[in-house]
């Protein structure tokens, strides 16, 4: 295998591997706070390309303003989520609150259908479509977009976990939601804060990659469905581990298509995801001994 | 006495309701997934069907009796399918039935209709329906086998020998797949590469670098929205210059759509629907095809598609073989579909016979190239 061509794989891999990431992200994120794993991630990714679509038709206020105005719609929905479903029932189990999850979910995919129906649709590059030549390799734009906004989205969310007093909050509530409402954190309003995150998240994920995959109402089963397993391979309860088991289950799949067969691309990631959990049960990014749900 | 005169009036009024259709209407019964997976397919067909009970029922219905189409969504679903089936045979007693939109739900349902003995005309592209024959099945959309003739015809007109393939994991793209796999060797050509990706893949580059690797004359790629989108636009992307044919599957105005730019260039097979005012006046399908097109977008402010000329050409054969009858038994309905001939659809110019129940060959398709945002009817 030539350069051009292995830079080609790991190209498609990380543009791909980017949007696992910011999904796996958005899982930590909820779970962390309230040890919940929200179904509806997939769908905030759906939601954020989708509604950009639909703001461009309805208002075309141009591409950057529809893409801020879906992000910011999208945060909106989990905000409402989590004050209508989860915190109405939030004295229940967390396997009650995971189901709860499915069903705004589901409900989220049926709404969309009726209100925009179930066409495929496309957004405008960022920056053109003339690919970039680099090493025998071509890259479109976009996903140097992908690239750069998911690392930037990666490091604005280090810095909030580890240095603002409010992910730090957001964090003392995942260890130990007792000691911190002790301590004076509204347990509360850190994990509908979560949930505005990880919608965030979600929906900066979906905008900037529906230029180049599309979107349409459903495609948030499997974005959800390749963001859980991204945050497995990472490691549950370690956002940068998600983010990063994201980019190399990306890897994984597009070095599988490319040089075993694409048939199986799917299998050989999940078989080697299997495998590193086998090894190492808690994620590869994970502590080994923390308490696992 | 009130309630003599209450009961008396809804008698009169009843009455006269009934007196405008003297006769039993016809039921015909349609299974089709107007949601989940294949609605994109199914929902075209659902609007067609009931356009045309609208308008056959407006010039007087059948027989002088009117017409009842009865439509199931099965939800894109197997088992939903075969219930719906199960209702239209013994529930709603229909005289024949369209369905389903898929090629799997209607292998499913088949053999019911097979021995209930009701005639059933499939929307579906697989060949299977209709090979080995059953004496109760038919179906209206061209077999893939002759989308793959006609590309291999125009690939060897322009002298390819090595092709790659390129097709999605589902029941059309297996289809398609075995059948370029058994035709290409027939028209003298190698597979250098078999391909595949899935339905809901969002980036096909891996794919596009190794076959741009194997170096092949074309890349034929098999598949429905919105994979063959992502396709090329990929192939731009990686600047490939290799000639791409696609299949009838996206031969819809969405796809170039989709495409955008990246559609420029792509040779497919499509129904004549999508060229009508392309085609020569004297072209028998020509007029029918431009009033469907204008009646469907005029009701549903919608873009017509071939899927919605499928459910046409079903429900107006069978209403073709119930005139010629002069009677709508399920008997009479089968034996005279079997005796089409030359009956003008939006697919093509059926030719039904006992051996052949879909009617068509690869004449019903011509080949299109993407021009300028547009098709471009490429002269025969």
């Amino acid at each position: 295998m030539d350069l051009g061509t292995f830079l080609q794989f790991l190209a498609a891999g990380l543009t791909v591997g980017s949007t696992y990431g910011l999904a796996a992200l958005g899982f930590t994120i909820i779970f962390n706070t309230t040890g919940i794993i929200n179904f509806a991630q997939g769908e905030f990714v759906m939601l954020g390309g989708l509604l950009a679509v639909v703001f461009m038709h309805w208002l075309a206020p141009g591409l950057p303003a529809a893409v801020v105005l879906a992000v910011l719609a999208t945060t909106l929905v989990g905000l409402v989520m989590e004050r209508l479903t989860i915190r109405p029932v939030q004295h229940t189990s967390v396997i009650n609150l995971i189901i709860v999850t499915i069903g705004v979910s589901i409900t989220i995919r049926g709404l969309m259908m009726l209100l925009w129906g179930k066409d495929t649709y496309v957004l405008p590059a960022f920056s053109g479509t003339t690919p970039i030549p680099l090493l025998g390799a071509t890259i479109a734009p976009q996903s140097l977009w992908i690239l750069g906004i998911t690392l930037l989205v990666l490091a604005a969310m280090r810095y909030f976990f580890s240095r603002t007093i409010f992910g730090r909050a957001m964090l003392a509530c995942s260890f130990e939601p007792k000691a911190a409402r002790l301590m004076g954190i509204s347990v509360e309003r850190m994990v509908m804060a979560s949930f505005m995150l990880s919608a965030f998240v979600g929906a900066v994920g979906g905008v900037i990659l529906t230029p180049l995959t599309m979107t349409s109402y459903d495609v948030g089963v499997l974005l959800g469905l390749k963001g859980f397993a991204a945050c497995i391979l990472g490691g549950l309860g370690n956002p940068f581990g998600a983010a990063a088991g994201g980019l190399l289950l990306g890897v994984l799949e597009a070095f599988g298509a490319g040089l075993i067969s694409s048939a199986y691309k799917d299998a050989i990631a999940f078989v080697v995801i299997l495998a590193i959990l086998l090894w190492r049960p808690s994620g590869l990014f994970g502590a080994p001994d923390t308490e696992r749900v | 006495m009130t309630r003599y005169l209450l009961t008396l009036a809804t008698a009169l009024v009843l009455g006269t309701a009934s007196l405008a259709w003297a006769a039993d209407p016809i039921k015909i019964g349609a299974i089709l997934s107007a949601t989940g997976p294949a609605s994109f397919l199914g929902e075209p067909e659902r609007n067609t069907l009931h356009m045309l009970q609208d308008q056959i029922n407006a010039q007087g219905g059948l027989l002088g009796r009117p017409l009842e189409v009865i439509i199931y969504d099965d939800e894109t679903e197997v088992n939903k399918a075969v219930s719906a089936a199960n209702r239209l045979l013994s529930r709603d007693r229909v005289v024949a039935a369209i369905g389903a939109t898929t090629s799997g739900n209607t292998l499913a349902i088949m053999p019911r209709f097979s021995s209930a003995q009701i005639p059933l005309v499939s929307m579906a592209a697989a060949e299977r329906i209709v090979k080995p024959i059953n004496p109760w099945v038919f179906k209206t959309p061209q077999s893939d086998r002759h989308a793959v003739i006609k590309i291999l015809e125009h690939a060897k007109l322009e002298e390819f020998s090595n092709i790659a393939i390129l097709t999605v994991s589902d029941g059309f793209g297996q289809a398609g797949r075995e059948v370029l796999q058994e035709l290409l060797p027939a028209y003298g050509m190698s597979l250098v590469a078999d391909e595949i990706y899935g339905p809901r893949d969002t980036d096909m580059t891996p794919q596009l670098t190794k076959i741009r690797g194997l170096n092949p004359d074309a890349i034929i790629v098999w598949g429905t929205n919105p994979g063959p989108a992502v396709i090329a636009r990929n192939r731009v992307q990686l600047g490939m210059q290799t000639p791409m044919y696609m299949s009838h599957g996206v031969a819809s105005k969405r796809f170039i759509e989709l495409a955008g730019e990246a559609a420029e260039g792509l040779i497919l097979p499509a129904g004549r629907l999508a060229v009508a005012d392309q085609l020569p006046e004297d072209h028998p399908q020509k007029a029918l095809l431009l009033e469907y097109i204008q009646a469907y977008e005029a009701r549903f402010n919608a873009e017509v598609s071939t899927f919605g000329g499928y459910a046409y050409d079903a429900l107006m054969l069978i209403a073709e073989a119930i005139t010629q009858a002069g009677e709508a038994t399920p008997q009479a309905i089968r034996d005279n579909l079997e005796k089409i001939n030359g009956f003008i659809g939006t697919g093509g110019i059926f030719e039904m016979s006992p051996g052949d129940h879909n009617g068509l060959d690869e004449r019903a398709f011509v080949m299109v190239r993407i021009t300028d945002g547009d098709w471009e009817l490429l002269v025969e």
